[in-house]
């Protein structure tokens, strides 16, 4: 499913009432404007100041443009820079962290079967040793996708599974480790600080000169919630990009806005069907036009 | 070498700290805070006017919204509520603020009521579940069926007919082994959802299970293909029960979401799973309001015993709790003379807070009635309760207390006001002059330093935020008030 049609619902709501702005905003269409964003879950808060910014841009515009291109702008501005590409030493290690059913095993095969079609080297890590057939789920993927697996028993050491992928990948030549995580609710103490460990344990088997990045697995359809789990993830230092999954046309996706404005994290991929080949890299401009149902050529 | 202190994951099935309380401890909570700072500051008001409840619904408003409660829901919600606040006479006995606190609580409760509903399983059932992806649907079905099995000594078949994500009949199989419940298929299958459903509904009746639960693959609701599945496979069972599964985190989406399963499977109600992190839950408002579908059970936690039925009372206090910020802010008036409160006030502020007034403290909670009624108001106390064993138990809470006093009672005026000098041997010499262990006179240290602290944050530019947050006034601030707090 392609980003505007993931998006379709939320664009129609925005656009009637955008479609129905031509010189200054009214406060009639400001609250309706206000409203659809609110529905595509951008939270209260950031929803009026949006409509704010795109009152006053009217307002100091001589011939003020097309009110979607504008919100579509103020909205993509708002959405954090793409990060680099790893320019560390080999094996990049990628780490995907979330919530329960937030979709990581998923995430995991899909961003392995990319990076096997892009010509990497690609090694999976079961790292969920917690969820029943967690590791079966993620071994059936790693068949599917043709990427292989480093696997334990269930119930196993987290860390133990990750020091075996990473050996692996240095005697195999391996250039990318992607390791999937037991889900754990963000407001659970004890088990944010056994992925902290966890983290730690990575960090000390790879060495200060050889940095990893870890995912922040968000489910597109959760709401305001979702902030609160990237603050979480932060606060434990686990969390350096946002993926954002299940985007494929009831989830709103205007959460992600609120979790980029205000924890400055980049969402780097969205997930947008159950299918190996349904991620697609995000891009703030394509994401803000299609939430909005604006031309991205124009933004 | 190995680092064996790694991924401690296995500790996971054996602790039970994190699900203790049965109601999720933060569950509401900053809705509730929220609401309860609004309503104090309404109270200081004369009358109420269109203009000032127009301000109290607007935080109201976005506290829901916050909550992830529907807009629509919202809207609706607002308008009785201002309706009622508007329209009714204000009882002379009732500051305005009370009386809108009043609206607010009715009309919550009555919303929230409607979502609990009496639940009478027929024997035998079969219930499908269904839901989106990742929504919790293979952990409640084991869930369900341990529950069934405790509560009603019903033995379950657990039937994995999610043939689209790999390996969740492999989960569903580990589960029912986890609880000793039985599972078809055992082995992989290649069959349909609707036949494998179909066998497992049989074999249930072969074997006297009293209870079929059936675990469906998660769909989106606008998939039309996987929603007209789901229709057949209902027409063909006809279970006695359709429940949607549902993610206490869901944003506005969850009204839609349940809408349109019910559109399809007329559902027999909603389980709300992982409403043991932070969420606030306003998914469970949402279908309520919007839908009138009832809550079922509610998901506390990852192991097959956490789930436990639909309060609509338990969560209903807790958000009602904020109305009686008001009254409590009253109660605690009558009890604190006015010298001690300026005194304890004062000492707040200079960030002196030491044993003797902690002391205080705990005797004026309870003087001031029902103590696990009064934890459950306060914001702050709501940590020291949780910080005693059993605190759901309000009798357990007033043992705690006691001791918590005869700890203090058996320290020296001087540890009294210098806590920090209580170090090893004085820890022993108190918990035997107490009759507890040293680990109690410990707890007791920490919920005195925890209260310490965040009184402490009254004093300086922080305290004076913080105080603004309260809807206090820093400038005509007096010491007193906050006695009451």
């Amino acid at each position: 499913m392609g980003l505007r049609e993931a998006l379709r619902r939320t664009s129609r709501r925005l656009g009637a009432s955008l479609g129905l702005i031509s010189g200054p905003l009214d406060d009639e269409t400001a609250e309706e404007l206000t409203d659809a964003l609110i529905l595509a879950d951008v939270g209260p808060g950031p929803a009026e100041e949006l409509v704010e910014k795109l009152r006053e841009r009217r307002l100091s515009a001589e011939k003020p443009g097309d009110p979607a291109v504008e919100l579509a702008r103020i909205i993509a501005a708002r959405l954090p820079a793409q990060p680099p590409d790893y320019a560390g030493p080999a094996p990049e290690i990628h780490l995907l962290i979330g919530v329960n059913g937030s979709g990581k095993t998923t995430t995991a095969a899909k961003l392995a079967k990319r990076a096997r079609e892009a010509g990497r080297r690609v090694l999976l890590a079961a790292c969920d040793t917690f969820r029943a057939a967690a590791v079966e789920q993620l071994e059936l993927w790693s068949r599917r996708v043709g990427v292989p697996l480093i696997r334990h028993a269930e119930g196993g050491d987290a860390a133990a599974v990750l020091f075996d992928a990473l050996e692996a990948a240095r005697s195999r030549d391996v250039d990318l480790v992607i390791a999937d995580t037991a889900g754990r609710l963000h407001a659970k103490r004890r088990l944010m600080d056994e992925l902290a460990k966890l983290g730690r344990v990575v960090g000390k088997a790879l060495g200060h000169e050889h940095p990893f990045r870890s995912g922040l697995v968000l489910d597109a359809a959760n709401g305001q919630n979702s902030l609160q789990q990237a603050r979480a993830f932060l606060e434990i230092g686990l969390a350096d990009e946002v993926i954002l999954t299940k985007l494929d046309g009831s989830a709103k996706g205007g959460v992600v806005l609120a979790v980029g404005a205000q924890t400055g994290l980049p969402v780097t991929w969205i997930g947008t069907g159950e299918g190996p080949d349904d991620l697609e890299p995000f891009q703030p401009q394509r994401f803000a036009a299609a939430l909005v149902g604006a031309n991205p050529d124009k933004l | 070498m190995r680092p064996g202190a790694g991924g401690g994951d296995r500790e996971r099935l054996h602790s039970a700290a994190f699900s203790a309380n049965p109601i999720p401890s933060n569950m509401f909570e900053r809705l509730t805070e929220r609401l309860g700072v609004l309503f104090k500051r309404l109270t200081g008001r004369g009358k109420l006017s269109e203009d000032n409840v127009k301000e109290a619904l607007r935080e109201v408003r976005v506290a829901l919204l916050e909550a992830d409660v529907n807009l629509r829901v919202v809207k609706d919600f607002l308008k009785s509520v201002k309706e009622k606040a508007l329209g009714a006479e204000v009882l002379n006995s009732l500051t305005p603020g009370q009386h809108f606190i009043g609206v607010v609580k009715e009309e919550l409760t009555a919303l929230l009521e409607g979502a609990g509903d009496k639940l009478n399983l027929p024997k035998p059932a079969t219930v499908l579940l269904v839901g989106l992806q990742g929504s919790g649907k293979t952990t409640t079905a084991a869930k369900l069926a341990r529950h069934y099995q405790k509560s009603q000594g019903r033995e379950s078949l657990l039937v994995a007919c999610d043939t689209r994500r790999p390996a969740a009949r492999e989960q569903l199989v580990r589960l029912a082994d986890l609880i000793k419940a039985d599972v078809h298929p055992r082995k992989p299958f290649t069959k349909d959802a609707p036949g494998t459903a179909r066998e497992g509904v049989k074999l249930a009746a072969a074997a006297g299970r009293e209870l079929t639960i059936i675990d469906t693959a998660g769909r989106l609701q606008i998939d039309e293909e996987l929603m007209v599945e789901l229709e057949e496979l209902e027409a063909g069972l006809k279970p006695q029960a359709v429940w949607l599964v549902v993610d206490a985190m869901t944003g506005q989406a969850a009204l839609e979401v349940a809408a349109e399963f019910h559109r399809r499977l007329e559902l027999d109600g909603v389980i709300v799973s992982k409403l043991d992190g932070d969420a606030r839950g306003g998914c469970i408002l949402s279908i309520a309001g919007g839908l009138g579908v009832p809550v079922r059970f509610v998901g506390t936690g990852e192991r097959p015993e956490d789930l436990e039925p639909f309060r609509a009372e338990g969560l209903a206090g807790r958000i009602l709790g904020m109305g009686d910020v008001v009254g409590l802010v009253e109660r605690a008036r009558e009890v604190y003379d006015e010298k001690q409160a300026a005194r304890l006030g004062e000492k707040m502020l200079k960030g002196g807070f030491d044993l003797e007034d902690f002391r205080e403290q705990l005797v004026a909670i309870r003087k001031m009635g029902d103590v696990n009624e009064i934890m459950a108001m306060v914001p702050g106390m709501r940590n020291l309760a949780a910080g005693t064993s059993a605190s759901a138990d309000g009798e357990q809470t007033e043992v705690e207390l006691r001791r918590s006093l005869a700890v203090i009672d058996s320290m020296t005026p001087r540890e009294r006001r210098h806590p920090n000098i209580i170090k090893g041997s004085r820890r022993r010499r108190i918990a035997a002059g107490a009759g507890v262990s040293v680990a109690r006179v410990n707890r007791l240290l920490g919920q005195y330093r925890q209260m310490a602290k965040a009184l402490g944050g009254m004093s300086g530019k922080r305290g004076r935020r913080r105080l603004k947050q309260l809807g206090i006034d820093p400038r005509s601030f007096d010491p007193a008030d906050l006695a009451g707090l």
